[in-house]
């Protein structure tokens, strides 16, 4: 980690995490409100110094398309988007995630459906955390808070999608890409070489070399059986995903009688409303997902049996709250608050629910 | 005569492709992938380049050609070759990397990847079969069906006026400045497959050499789909596609 500390955006800092953590290419196409992302990277122009590629794509389309051409060769490959955008892209996290593809997605969500507002939002967590694309796959998910986390988490989606052979995703919003706070970014690391790239990525398509088979990247087996087995596999990694790769925060939850449950710039807002419910005398605590899948399942469970209630805070129509559900399995009440469309909530209407839906209810 | 005697070092004019795979192909007999891949699989042997190729296989009758030539290979979405290449040449510019894809991957759905990828300029070799037909999915019309042809969804024969012309992509490519080589050829005779061959090696020889997108249309038969014998599908290609798909080169820089 540098010792510099920087203001900057969070659009921003992903982009210049990137270009430290040695990332080879990036492939997007302008869209609000995340185009800072591809702006900032033309503006440091990295292929002058570190190598790195950075294409302006024709559409959503071909970005993720190139995504899948440069993770085939091994390559640590990007995309960022907002939510029309990634709509776009959900046939090819499905290619990806059917290939075993490594790379690293961002969505900097904002109000839908259709083309919505420019706003923020978070309703594209069931498009990202139950599928979007066709098949049974999964995308590790990434969900930020600040701008420190929208540069930790370039280097962690990196970590994880080429631990698991799978696509990652920071699932942030236009709050968090559009602010700006202090940041230290990473230091940098070299590219890695080719031959680097052939010996932790045995699978790519580098050009086949004497002493082995043709390496082939396909989604495609037209055999049933041997394509069940190859969603067995996929199952088993994805169980091997929910037990090592869980993460999550909790906040104030020792004594708390009332748990907000709130990911990405809808915890910041509740991080604030603990502090003023706690002014009034409520004792409220907040578990904050870092990892959307796998989603942390078990802390929720554990404090159900503690707890009066718990309330999600969402930026869309309640769509984590099923995961909410799921996870206290009926020990205790369960509630919803958001606002849609690209409104943001304040905390004061995040406790005003809590008492009405869970403490006065 | 004994065979034996035949078949000695030094009658042996021909042989099968090093690079091509021990496998049966799924193509129907008389179909012209075969001969096109052969082409390709010659021309990586002779240039050397096995170790430096990377193959994108589109979504069509080719979307198994993975399986016929020992080289590494990508199998793209359907009409989305040219995006893979793009970033397959863009990250390792000292690779061979073409694309191969029929008439509804590249002049259908994939339109906008393939003129992108021609305006960008991209390094990349396009190898392209146009036989008029989806012979995949079981013989519907694509945009290069010609007017009057019958397929599985133009039953009466395709009416232009209301399904469109014949697309001729080529000619669209070849008015792009990041395109080096747009040429259309066949190989329905063996005239015709050494000509193939020697545009197959130039597209290939601009990848190498970084002079932009090489595209090489092979005007090519689709028996099964046309639902004729081979011999009746290469008289009728002559005859009807040639006129509409005229060969040669369109650019070549």
């Amino acid at each position: 980690m540098s010792q510099e500390i920087s203001l900057m955006k969070g659009n921003e800092a992903i982009a210049h995490a990137a270009i430290r953590y040695g990332v080879d290419g990036y492939f997007g196409y302008p869209i609000t409100p995340q185009s800072e992302i591809i702006e900032t990277l033309m503006d440091a122009a990295p292929w002058k110094t570190t190598g790195m590629v950075v294409l302006q794509a024709e559409s959503e389309t071909a970005s993720i398309n190139m995504v899948y051409g440069g993770a085939s060769c091994g390559k640590y490959v990007m995309t960022s988007s907002s939510s029309p955008g990634i709509s776009l892209m959900q046939e090819g996290i499905s290619y990806l995630a059917g290939a075993e593809l490594p790379c690293l997605l961002v969505n900097v969500q904002r109000g839908g459906p259709g083309l919505g507002t420019i706003q923020p939002s978070q309703a594209d967590y069931f498009q990202t955390v139950k599928g979007g694309g066709h098949g049974d796959y999964r995308l590790i998910t990434l969900a930020p808070n600040s701008v420190q986390e929208m540069a930790d988490f370039v280097s962690l989606g990196f970590e994880l999608a080429f631990k698991y052979r799978n696509p990652a995703m920071i699932l942030t919003d236009g709050v968090i890409g559009q602010m700006m706070e202090k940041v230290r970014l990473p230091e940098y690391r070299r590219r890695r070489t080719e031959q680097e790239i052939r010996k932790q990525c045995p699978w790519a398509t580098l050009g086949k070399t004497p002493d082995r088979e043709p390496n082939i990247i396909t989604s495609l087996e037209l055999d049933p059986e041997i394509q069940e087995q190859n969603n067995i596999r996929f199952q088993n990694k994805y169980r091997e995903v929910e037990k090592n790769e869980v993460r999550y925060e909790e906040i104030k939850c020792d004594d708390a009688d009332y748990i907000f449950v709130a990911f990405g710039s809808a915890s910041r807002i509740c991080q604030r409303a603990i502090d003023l419910a706690r002014e009034e005398g409520y004792k409220v605590g907040m578990i904050r997902p870092i990892t959307l899948w796998p989603y942390p399942y078990d802390i929720i469970n554990r404090y159900a049996d503690k707890v009066k209630g718990f309330l999600t805070v969402e930026m869309n129509a309640g769509q984590m709250v099923e995961d909410v559900r799921l996870a206290v399995n009926g020990k205790t009440k369960v509630e919803y608050f958001g606002r849609m469309g690209g409104i943001v909530p304040g905390p004061d209407e995040a406790l005003a629910a809590l008492k009405e839906k869970i403490i006065n209810a | 005569m004994d065979a034996n005697n035949i078949i000695s070092p030094e009658n042996l004019v021909y042989a099968k492709p090093l690079l091509m795979n021990e496998v049966p192909m799924h193509y129907c007999p008389g179909c012209s992938h075969g001969v096109v891949h052969k082409l390709i699989a010659e021309v990586i042997q002779e240039m050397g380049l096995q170790d430096k190729s990377i193959g994108i296989a589109p979504v069509g009758c080719a979307v198994m050609a993975y399986k016929y030539l020992d080289i590494d290979w990508q199998e793209a979405a359907h009409g989305r070759a040219p995006a893979l290449a793009t970033a397959v040449k863009r990250l390792c510019p000292d690779k061979l990397v073409f694309t191969y894809q029929g008439d509804g991957d590249l002049a259908a759905i994939g339109t906008g990847e393939t003129l992108h990828a021609a305006n960008r300029g991209e390094n990349i070799a396009i190898i392209f079969i146009n036989n008029g037909i989806y012979g995949m999915t079981g013989g519907q019309m694509a945009p290069t069906t010609l007017d009057h042809m019958k397929t599985s969804t133009s039953p009466e024969g395709r009416d232009v006026h209301t399904t469109g012309n014949p697309l001729k992509i080529l000619d669209l490519l070849a008015l792009l400045d990041g395109v080096c080589l747009a040429t259309r050829q066949s190989v329905h005779t063996a005239a015709a497959v050494r000509k193939a061959k020697n545009k197959i090696r130039l597209a290939f020889e601009n990848s190498m050499q970084n002079k932009g997108l090489s595209i090489v249309e092979i005007v090519s038969t689709c028996n099964a789909g046309w639902k004729m014998t081979p011999a009746e599908a290469n008289d009728w290609m002559v005859e009807n596609m040639f006129p509409v798909y005229p060969l040669g080169d369109l650019k070549n820089i």
